[in-house]
Order: C-alpha cells, then sequence, then structure tokens
C-alpha cells in the first residue's frame, strides 16, 4: 500500500505494510533516526513525533492512518519553541545517555507551544509519558521553564 | 535522505600494534568517512593529522580529537577525559572533539581491570586522570617543540593558551592544525611534565559536554541508528523461563511473514531475519518454539526468596569478623533483629541491546555499545573463526546501561555473532531486542535476603553487628572469577563486610546460591542491597540507643572523614535539625562505593500509601571534581534510578519459573511527576578524582525508608515500597 504523507515538510510516498507503525518506516525506510525505539507500547515516550502538530507515539501509530498527515520528527523540529527548548537544554546540559531526549524535546516543544507558561503540573502531566532512565527529570523541568521564560522574551 | 550507515574508519590499523600506551608514530590519516549526523563520532579531521599518542589526534584544520577508551552512555567520559587532555594541551575547549576509541586492549585497557579493555565500577575518570593528562603534556611538548624549530626560538619561551602556540618576543603565533605536520616529526616525551591544580583551567570548571548538541537533533548516533547496505534485521524469540533451549520450532507462518528472509535457531533462542524491523517482529511472532526445560529455573521467585531468607537464617562463610558478636550478645541492652528481602531487578536501559555485526575486507566489524571491548571482540571472533586481532569494534553511544551491557559472558556478542554466521555470514546482520526481551531476559541484580542482628547497650552504644546476606553470585563461572576470593563473591557483601561504623564486634557471612536465573551487576552492584539494609538498620539501632541519626552516625565515624564530612555538609545544606513540613518526615543515610562518598537526605511524605520524595540533599566526595556538573547530574540520575526501583522495580517468576513482567507499564520507571527537587553538594577536595556513576544511587533509598520509619513506624523490610504497602 502507497501512503501520501508531508515527513518534515517533504512530500514522501511510502510503500509499505500498512501495518507498519510510524517507528520503523521513519528509521528503516526513511532513515530518520532521531525518532528512537523504546517500548512499542506507547509507554516510554522514546518515539515521540508530531502529527499535525500534535505530539503522538510513532510505535504505535499504524502507516495506513496516516495518508495525508503532517509528520515531523527531531530532526525537522523548527521554529520558536524548538529553539528555546534547545537552548535551555544545551544550557543546562541535560542529556546524560540521550536516547529518550529526541521524544522529551517533541514533547516540551509541543507543550509550549500549547501552554506558553507551564506550571509544574503541567510540565507533569505533559511530560508523564516521557521516560529517561538516567532520570534528567530535574533539569527536564528546570529546562522547560527556562525556554518558556525565554520566549516571552 | 542521507544514508546513515558508517563507513569504517581503520582507526586500529594505525593505532594498532604498537604495544605502548604513549606511541612514538603520528601517520597522516585519511579521513574520517562520515556521515553528516555523526558530529560526536568523528571530528572534521582534516586530510593530515598530528596522532601523538593512542589518545590524542590534530588535525591540520585545528581540530584535537580525544579517543575515549570507555564507553559513553549518559556519564559522562567523552567531556571528563576530552577535559584532561584539552588541559595539559592548553587547548580551546571549541576545537575539542570526543570519539570512542578503537577495541584494543594493548592500547586502552582498563588499569583496573588488568589486559581488558571496558568501563565499570565507575572507574573511567581514575584510571584516566593521570594518563590522559600525559597524553595531553605530550602532544603540547611535540607541538612546542615544532613550533621553536620553525621559529628559530628557545622551546622555554614559547607559551601555548586556548589553542594558539606563541612566542611573545619575536610575535609569532599559530595554531595547533599548522604546526601538526611538524610536531608529527617530534619525538613524544616519556614523561611530560603536569600541571599543579592551580594553574588549571578546564579541570574543576563546568565545561559543556561534548555530546550534547547531537542529542538535541536527532543526529547522535547510538547502535539502532546503523544501516549498512544489505543488511538484515534479526530479532530473537527467547524463552518465557531462564535457562530453557530450543526443542523444537515450527517456522512456517514464521516464514510466510513477507519481509522475512530466513529462520535460524541459535543457542540463545530462534532468529527471525527480515529486510524490515516490522517484519522481523511480525515473523518472530508467528514461530513456534517448543522449549526444553531441562536446565531452566521453574521455581517461582516466591520459591527462590524463600530459600534465601532461609539460609539467611543461619550464618553462611565468613567474610568478616571483628571482635565476638556471641560473646557481646550476651551482655546486657537491647537486641534488634530484622529480615530483608530485594527483588531481582532489571536495569531496562532506554536503548534495549542490539549490535551490528558485518564483514570487513580482512574480518569482522561489529558495531554496539560494547562495555567490556576485549571480551565482547574476543567473542565475536570465536563465532566467526576469525583472529581477535581482526575484529573491529565501534564503539557506539549508548542509551544508557547501568550495568546492562558489561557483560563477562558476552551474551550479546555471542548471540549477534552466531544470527549473523547462522545467516550464512555474509549480509550484515543487526540483531536487536526488543523492551519485552530485556525485562524478560534475565541478567537481572540478583534477588538477596540479608538477616541482621544488633545489640543496642543501655547507654546507647552499639556494641555487637551481625548481617548474614544470600543469594546469587555472577562472578562465579564467569570470566571474572578470579574476584571471587575463598569461596566470596566481594560484589555480594561489599558495603557490609566494610562496615565503616565503629561496632567494636562484627560478623558478616553470605550464603551463594546458585540458579540458572542470569544475573549481573545493576547499577552501585552489592551497594543496592547492603546499602539499604545497613542505613535503614543502623538507623532502628541509633534510634533506640535515643541518637539523632547525623549525630549517632557522626560518633562512629570517627575513623572516616570522608564518609564524615559528606554526612556533616548534606546535614548542612538540608539544615537538619530544623522540623520538616507538615505530614513529612527526613530521612538520612550515607554510603561509601567506588572510592566515593555520598551522603543524602530525604524529605518524605506519605500520599494515599505511596511515599512521595519531596526534597533530597546529597553530598558527595569523588575527589577533585573534574567537571562539577556533570557530577551534580550523576548523583540527581543516581538518584532517581535509586528511587524509582526502591519505589516500583522488582522481577518476579511465576509458578513454574516464567517471567512475569515485560515492558515498562508492569515493570514502572520514575517519572517526572514522581522525580524530587535535588540539591547536589560538592566536597572540596584534592585527592584523585574518583568515580561518580554507581555512587549517587545507594544511599537514596535508605534515607527515604529511614523518613518513612519515622512517618509509619516501620522500615519497609522488603522492596520494592509500593507493591508491599
Amino acid at each position: 500500500m502507497v501512503v501520501s504523507l508531508s515527513v518534515n515538510g517533504e512530500a514522501v510516498e511510502v510503500d509499505a505494510d500498512p501495518d507498519t507503525p510510524l517507528l520503523w518506516v521513519l528509521r528503516d525506510h526513511l532513515r530518520l533516526t532521531g525518532t528512537k525505539f523504546g517500548c512499542g507500547i506507547a509507554q516510554c515516550g522514546a518515539c515521540t513525533v508530531h502529527l499535525n502538530g500534535q505530539p503522538r507515539r510513532a510505535c504505535v501509530t499504524p502507516l495506513g492512518s496516516l495518508d495525508g498527515y503532517d509528520v515531523t520528527t527531531i530532526e525537522g523540529l523548527k521554529g520558536p519553541e524548538a529553539d528555546a527548548v534547545r537552548a535551555a537544554w544545551t544550557a543546562l546540559d541535560t542529556p546524560q545517555c540521550g536516547y529518550c531526549q529526541s521524544g522529551q524535546i517533541m514533547t516540551a516543544a509541543a507543550l509550549l507551544a500549547a501552554v506558553p507558561s507551564p506550571g509544574d503540573g503541567d510540565i507533569d502531566a505533559a511530560l508523564a509519558g516521557n521516560i529517561c532512565r538516567c532520570a534528567t527529570y530535574v533539569r527536564i523541568r528546570k529546562a522547560v521553564k527556562t525556554a518558556a521564560a525565554a520566549l516571552k522574551g | 535522505m542521507a544514508k546513515l550507515g558508517l563507513e569504517s574508519p581503520s582507526r586500529r590499523a594505525f593505532l594498532g600494534g604498537t604495544g605502548a600506551l604513549v606511541v612514538a608514530v603520528a601517520l597522516p590519516l585519511k579521513s574520517l568517512a562520515q556521515s553528516g549526523a555523526a558530529k560526536v563520532l568523528a571530528g572534521e579531521a582534516g586530510a593530515q593529522s598530528f596522532a601523538p599518542n593512542a589518545f590524542v589526534r590534530i588535525a591540520t584544520d585545528d581540530t584535537v580529537t580525544v579517543l575515549i577508551k570507555h564507553i559513553e552512555f549518559g556519564q559522562g567520559p567523552f567531556t571528563g577525559l576530552a577535559t584532561l587532555v584539552a588541559e595539559e594541551l592548553d587547548a580551546d575547549w571549541a576545537q575539542i572533539r570526543a570519539e570512542h576509541a578503537p577495541a584494543d586492549a594493548t592500547l586502552y585497557a582498563n588499569a583496573a581491570f588488568g589486559p581488558i579493555q571496558g568501563t565499570g565500577g565507575s572507574t573511567a575518570m581514575a584510571v584516566s586522570y593521570e594518563l590522559m593528562r600525559k597524553a595531553g603534556a605530550a602532544a603540547r611538548v611535540m607541538l612546542v617543540a615544532a613550533a621553536a624549530k620553525a621559529w628559530s626560538v628557545p622551546p622555554a619561551e614559547i607559551t601555548v593558551a586556548k589553542g594558539v602556540v606563541a612566542h611573545e618576543a619575536t610575535g609569532r603565533s599559530s595554531g595547533f592544525g599548522a604546526l601538526a605536520e611538524a610536531a608529527a616529526q617530534e619525538a613524544p616525551p616519556a614523561e611530560p611534565a603536569l600541571k599543579t591544580p592551580d594553574r588549571f583551567v578546564y579541570i574543576g570548571k563546568d565545561m559543556p559536554k561534548l555530546d550534547t548538541g547531537g542529542k538535541l537533533d536527532g543526529s547522535a548516533l547510538f547502535t539502532l541508528d546503523v544501516y549498512r547496505d544489505g543488511m538484515l534485521t534479526a530479532v530473537v524469540a527467547h524463552p518465557d523461563k531462564l535457562g530453557a533451549k530450543v526443542a523444537s520450532v515450527d517456522e512456517t507462518a514464521a516464514r510466510a511473514v513477507p519481509g522475512v528472509v530466513d529462520v535460524k535457531t541459535l543457542g540463545s533462542g530462534v532468529a527471525v531475519y527480515a529486510e524490515t524491523t516490522f517484519a522481523a517482529l511480525k515473523g518472530r511472532r508467528a514461530l513456534a518454539v517448543a522449549w526444553d526445560e531441562t536446565g531452566a529455573e521453574t521455581r517461582s521467585s516466591a520459591e527462590i526468596a524463600a530459600a534465601a531468607q532461609e539460609a539467611a537464617r543461619g550464618r553462611g562463610a565468613l567474610a568478616r569478623e571483628a571482635g565476638s558478636v556471641d560473646e557481646a550478645f550476651k551482655g546486657e541492652g537491647t537486641i534488634l533483629q530484622a529480615e530483608y528481602l530485594f527483588p531481582y531487578l532489571a536495569h531496562a536501559p532506554m536503548e534495549p541491546l542490539d549490535a551490528v555485526i558485518a564483514r570487513s575486507e580482512d574480518g569482522i566489524e561489529a558495531w554496539m555499545g560494547s562495555q567490556i571491548q576485549t571480551l565482547d571482540q574476543g567473542t565475536i571472533a570465536a563465532v566467526c573463526g576469525v583472529e581477535p586481532a581482526k575484529v573491529a569494534i565501534h564503539t557506539m553511544l549508548a542509551g544508557g546501561s547501568f550495568g546492562r551491557r558489561a557483560q563477562p559472558t558476552s551474551h550479546l556478542a555471542a548471540e549477534a555473532a552466531q544470527a549473523f554466521m547462522a545467516a550464512g555470514g555474509t549480509r550484515p546482520v543487526k540483531l536487536m531486542w526488543t523492551r519485552e526481551d530485556d525485562i524478560r531476559g534475565g541478567y537481572y541484580r540478583p534477588l538477596m535476603a540479608h538477616r541482621l542482628r544488633g545489640l543496642v547497650a543501655p547507654d546507647g552504644a552499639i556494641l555487637a553487628w551481625e548481617q548474614v546476606i544470600a543469594g546469587q553470585s555472577f562472578l562465579a563461572g564467569s570470566p571474572f572469577e578470579g574476584m571471587v576470593q575463598n569461596g566470596i563473591d566481594p560484589t555480594m557483601v561489599e558495603g557490609a563486610s566494610d562496615l565503616h561504623y565503629a561496632i567494636p564486634n562484627l560478623h558478616v557471612s553470605v550464603h551463594t546460591l546458585p540458579s540458572p536465573v542470569t544475573t549481573l551487576w545493576w547499577r552501585s552492584v552489592g551497594h543496592t542491597h547492603t546499602g539499604y539494609a545497613v542505613e535503614t538498620f543502623l538507623d532502628e539501632l541509633l534510634e533506640r540507643g535515643g541518637k539523632d541519626p547525623v549525630e549517632g552516625r557522626l560518633a562512629l565515624l570517627a575513623e572516616e572523614p570522608r564518609l564524615a564530612g559528606v554526612l556533616s555538609r548534606a546535614a548542612e545544606i538540608a539544615g537538619w535539625g530544623r522540623a520538616p513540613g507538615e505530614g513529612r518526615a527526613f530521612g538520612v543515610a550515607a554510603v561509601h562505593s567506588f572510592n566515593s562518598y555520598v551522603a543524602q537526605i530525604a524529605e518524605v511524605s506519605i500520599e494515599g500509601g505511596v511515599p512521595r520524595v519531596h526534597r533530597v540533599w546529597c553530598a558527595v566526595d569523588c575527589g577533585l571534581a573534574v567537571n562539577p556538573n556533570v557530577v551534580a547530574a550523576q548523583m540527581e540520575g543516581g538518584i532517581g534510578y535509586g528511587l524509582g526501583a526502591m519505589l516500583f522495580d522488582e522481577i518476579t517468576l511465576e509458578a513454574g519459573g516464567a517471567v512475569r513482567q515485560s515492558n515498562f507499564h508492569d515493570y514502572r520507571s520514575l517519572r517526572i511527576g514522581e522525580m524530587p527537587e535535588v540539591e547536589v553538594a560538592i566536597v572540596p577536595s584534592t585527592e584523585n578524582p574518583t568515580g561518580v556513576g554507581e555512587p549517587g544511587v545507594p544511599p537514596i533509598a535508605p534515607a527515604v525508608a529511614n523518613a518513612m520509619r519515622r512517618l509509619t513506624g516501620r522500615t519497609p523490610r522488603r522492596l520494592p515500597v509500593v507493591a508491599a504497602v
């Protein structure tokens, strides 16, 4: 089955089993490897991408459901929220192993686009589905707040 | 779309075969073929490079690439070891790059392990502190010598600062790159002089981490991100019961899945090979495998736990004795007893295990998060039938480890190499474990039982301490069996047999209980359970004796100034002595592990029966803190890792032996809302640096438990807490 979608602003046609999770389409077919595999059952958030601007788990999103969708991955994440998030993550040297951080950043950028001044409760709720086994959570929380402050300028 | 496959720089060829740590060769290097994304792995190397030794490469474009002999999985060796080189080289931080060194034990052995290249025991900084500084200093001497010749000035008049070699009197100056070729002709100094600490520019400062950038835009490459032309992806069906073997397999349905290329039985299970990951996973689901349980663990974890607890009720092999506990227990006072049970724990690194194996021109290439390269190299060589020197390992950034990738048995390398060979040994093979393979696949922190008995004299003094530990040894029967001394695996008793508190009568013994369940070191190893048992039981003895938890500990640490030092510092930053918030309590614990000292104080409440940790104050003495920010990050992470396990985690075996848990839904991980605020104080020290990857873990669980006892009157004797509540 051929599915037409947009990935990071480029039109893409993917010919694959429609059950194939978007995660493996991105990685195996498009070689966009920044989106990570962590659990395969939407429990860890390492595969978070944006579908039409909303954070979604690529590991449980079948290709067949994506015709006409806009997909943004960590490689294509742009804009003021993305810049602010990356700057704050850099300033705090937030990542340790780094494997979950694509997902953390995708979720954080989406949060800031929706809630410009998130409190602890907003941050905890938005990022509850993004596991970091290195437990960089202290810095993630701080970085989200730093990014929010920077966006308000 | 750019192909993210990595070409193979022949780094072995240029570094190998010299048998010396600092080698007198400097060869022009081919530029590292690289993916544009592989910033971390390969600097922007120019066509000519100056490699004064096995650790430093200076390119004509001024980049300085530091080869890191330890795997980077978040604990910071890329930045830490590069800092040491940059310091003595007087480089500019912006020109520093880091990449993993190739697998070559003659050049990159871990001095703490013997003739083996590997990472573990929080040793990377400790064993590299002098070595890497000398590597940087040697390169500096050679650059200066080259400049002196070119400018016809005395070397002593030349200065180097921030990557600029200069001669003030003549106004000459140069970057490193322009001098690289000439410097390569200079003889490396045998014993280059090192800076005194007062002249440090980078050491002790929060230099920005070298691997951060690539982890924010998806360009950092992990093993899973390696794609090779013609590569097959393989997943292996593993048994539900640890130790079971394949009896028979019906592969018809698996082979019928479009994209599935092959099915092969390996020693560890049944491999399904496919053109895509999804097809491989689908194919594996379609397999019907019958397992031979002859060698499997068929007891439930409840039965294994009961056996361990029963064993711990009698003394085992003596690990430490001082005075006579038997005499002491006859004396006046109160005897307290406690039994503890610690579950099997999975490490659950974010990136499940994986490896890519391919044939190279004259041997085998492997891409993997190899933590003990020398063993993995030898294992792959044996399976593939080539000499170890013909196996090039590209150590990749790894998505965590926490001990999981440090495999004395090299089981992952063995499975990957077997998968490669079974499929014909021609097409590259990526072996990928799923989270289910990871959670259900064994190599757990062993289940452990402790029994403690202590005597508190009428005046409050703790006069006797008896501790029996029972569980499984993962060193026995492994290539690291040499660490087992007189029948005692030191990793089972560390933290107990070397009890730091001055208690006159002490008896520590251990029972080693075999099982087919595969077990392994888990971040901070024996201290994961001894730290908890010792620090919670001591807290109760102190309470019974009417002592303050901090003052009481300090009184027993007169001969342990560094442990006392972190305890005092943690108490200071926590404001120990003040009242906690309403409904909250403080708990404290201090543990010496891997030559570092950490004390933590936790502020805890109980909400809906579940402990909530609001804040943690942590003091660490790890000698000289090379990068304080990395040290603090490791403490924060260690606290989160230890807290998650204490609260939520256990692997259980059902009746019959099958592992019950399978993924993050039933093997819980700490989530952001459960992470306490953490304040870290680093105790100033002029001692040589020691590790920080593990030592942040052990104190958190007992600190929280001690706070819980103040709230509920009971110490959790069985972990995890939430399952037990």
